[in-house]
């Protein structure tokens, strides 16, 4: 029987290996940071657009980003640096592993979008409607999109690029189809459909409620969505990870 | 494998000495049977196995873009041990490994041989029950290979138990009280190394140089069963060692030679190596 103490230990562990050495990596910068920020700044500036109206759809784009961005480099990373094999030696298993890059890839996600929502809601007076469900939105949504960042890294390569580009081939469809930049309240028909496909929607509209409180959907679904994500993303890696596990040490 | 000695794995490339690595440290999941290392079997109870051991993957490495201390006190946390127990350690490790000045450096900047001792460090940082090495000398310096040795001596000595896989037949000799030779993932013969030396007692030879180059066919007696060039050397295997130094004598009169060495030997561990794992 496993000791849980020592799972834990080990989650943490890895987790805090993951921030000292992938936070500051180029790619997280710029994949994570820089881009999510560009984004909005070429669909705001120059247009005559409510910001109360769009910032939880910037918001969530913003946790969107970073959450998913750490992960993603961590295990091609290591095995193109040759320290994968020993990390798998060392007192951890594939489950402290994927948790501990989740844990590093929510923390990032945390800290950033809560910096940033600090200082929009100073400078512009933003209205907070339910910090409770802020909270719940800013840990479920950073939870969810890291697992999403630790599936992408299951891929078999040890080429960093690849992952990265992968990653952004799945992440950027999304942004345009979760009620970002055309407020969800506003779709009709396909278009809601389309939009409640995408586990985004669930955290712009989580956002919504508790920053404007115009929500779409009731935010309890909204978190059992994000949930139900977060187990379904942990076990997509999980199984490929495990069969991927020795390819490429 | 027996507590408390050196246990060495010999085995040529492709016989499965890495899978067996891969399979003890829970990387690998076997089809059938299991592993268990002090007791506690490494698939069933992984967390607890590796509590036991620190282990040295070939061609694995530590973290570049943490300082060389930075990367023993991370290992340290893995085990439970307190902060001041891992800063003890640590400093006590990078000073027996020579690296205590460099201490601060990333290990990004680091020769291959101080990247190694540091994976030893990380390895031992624990003072594990089973310390489990996979080529641990490949590819090293002089210098940082006997580091490497005497530190598993050390090691060995204060209590861990050591499996190791080489390469290096010289080095096995000299450092493991057991020995398995391994083939096409099935281990072929076990014993100490003298034992297994003696397997082969048959086995003689008689090494002689020349002061001109001379051709194998030189060598063509009958009581000569195999010839090989080892340097400047030839080794001539024998079942009589006495008749061929009285013929290698008559030859060198004959074809007007001189003879600069010669000498007799019985069987060596890399000749019982070489003798089990023929056509592997």
């Amino acid at each position: 029987m496993m000791d849980p103490a020592v799972f834990a230990r080990s989650v943490m562990v890895i987790a805090e290996k993951n921030m000292r050495i992938y936070y500051f990596k180029g790619p997280v910068v710029v994949f994570g940071l820089l881009f999510p920020f560009i984004m909005f700044l070429t669909f705001f500036i120059g247009r005559d657009l409510d910001i109360v109206l769009f910032f939880p759809g910037f918001l969530a784009m913003m946790l969107f980003f970073t959450a998913s961005s750490v992960g993603p480099l961590i295990t091609p990373w290591e095995k193109r640096e040759k320290t994968y094999e020993r990390l798998l030696s060392l007192p951890v298993t594939l489950d402290s592993l994927i948790l501990g890059d989740i844990a590093a890839g929510s923390v990032f996600g945390v800290i950033i979008t809560v910096i940033v929502w600090g200082m929009c809601a100073v400078y512009l007076h933003l209205a907070l409607a339910s910090a409770a469900v802020l909270a719940a939105g800013l840990v479920l949504g950073a939870l969810a999109f890291a697992a999403l960042g630790t599936l992408l890294a299951s891929t078999a390569t040890d080429t960093p690029s690849t992952v990265m580009m992968l990653s952004s081939l799945i992440r950027l469809p999304l942004i345009f189809v979760s009620g970002i930049f055309i407020p969800l309240g506003q779709m009709t028909g396909w278009e809601q459909l389309l939009t409640s496909l995408s586990p985004l929607t669930y955290l712009v509209d989580l956002f919504h409620a508790s920053l404007n409180g115009d929500a779409v959907y009731p935010p309890a679904l909204d978190g059992a969505v994000l949930v139900l994500v977060l187990l379904a993303f942990i076990y997509g890696a999980k199984i490929i990870q495990k069969r991927n596990l020795v390819k490429g040490l | 494998m027996k507590e408390g000695g050196i246990f060495g794995f010999l085995g040529p490339n492709g016989a499965g000495k890495t899978t067996t690595i891969r399979l003890l440290t829970g990387v690998l999941t076997p089809d059938a049977g299991s592993v268990r290392i002090g007791g506690v079997d490494v698939h069933k109870d992984p967390l607890a196995a590796k509590l036991k051991m620190g282990v040295i993957p070939e061609n694995s490495t530590v973290y570049g873009d943490l300082t060389a201390e930075q990367n023993i006190l991370w290992t340290a946390k893995f085990y439970g041990l307190d902060r001041t127990t891992r800063e003890l350690r640590a400093r006590e490790i990078l000073g027996r490994l020579g690296l205590t000045e460099r201490k601060d450096d990333l290990v990004r900047t680091f020769s291959k041989g101080m990247k190694q001792r540091i994976s030893i460090a990380c390895a031992i940082v624990p003072s594990p029950k089973i310390l489990i090495l996979d080529e641990p000398t490949v590819g090293l310096d002089v210098q940082s290979r006997r580091l490497v040795i005497e530190t598993v001596r050390q090691m060995n000595e204060e209590g861990s138990t050591i499996f190791l896989t080489t390469h290096n037949i010289e080095e096995a000799n000299a450092l493991c009280t057991t020995v398995s030779i391994i083939k096409q993932g099935q281990i072929i013969a076990t014993g100490s190394p003298e034992r297994l030396k003696k397997t082969f007692d048959t086995t003689q030879y008689v090494e002689i140089s020349f002061g001109q180059p001379v051709e194998k066919e030189l060598f063509g007696h009958e009581g000569i069963y195999r010839v090989e060039r080892r340097g400047d050397k030839w080794r001539l295997y024998t079942d009589n060692p006495d008749h061929v130094v009285k013929y290698l004598g008559a030859l060198a009169e004959r074809e007007n030679l001189v003879i600069l060495s010669i000498a007799t030997s019985g069987p060596t561990l890399e000749e019982a190596f070489v003798r089990l794992t023929e056509g592997a």
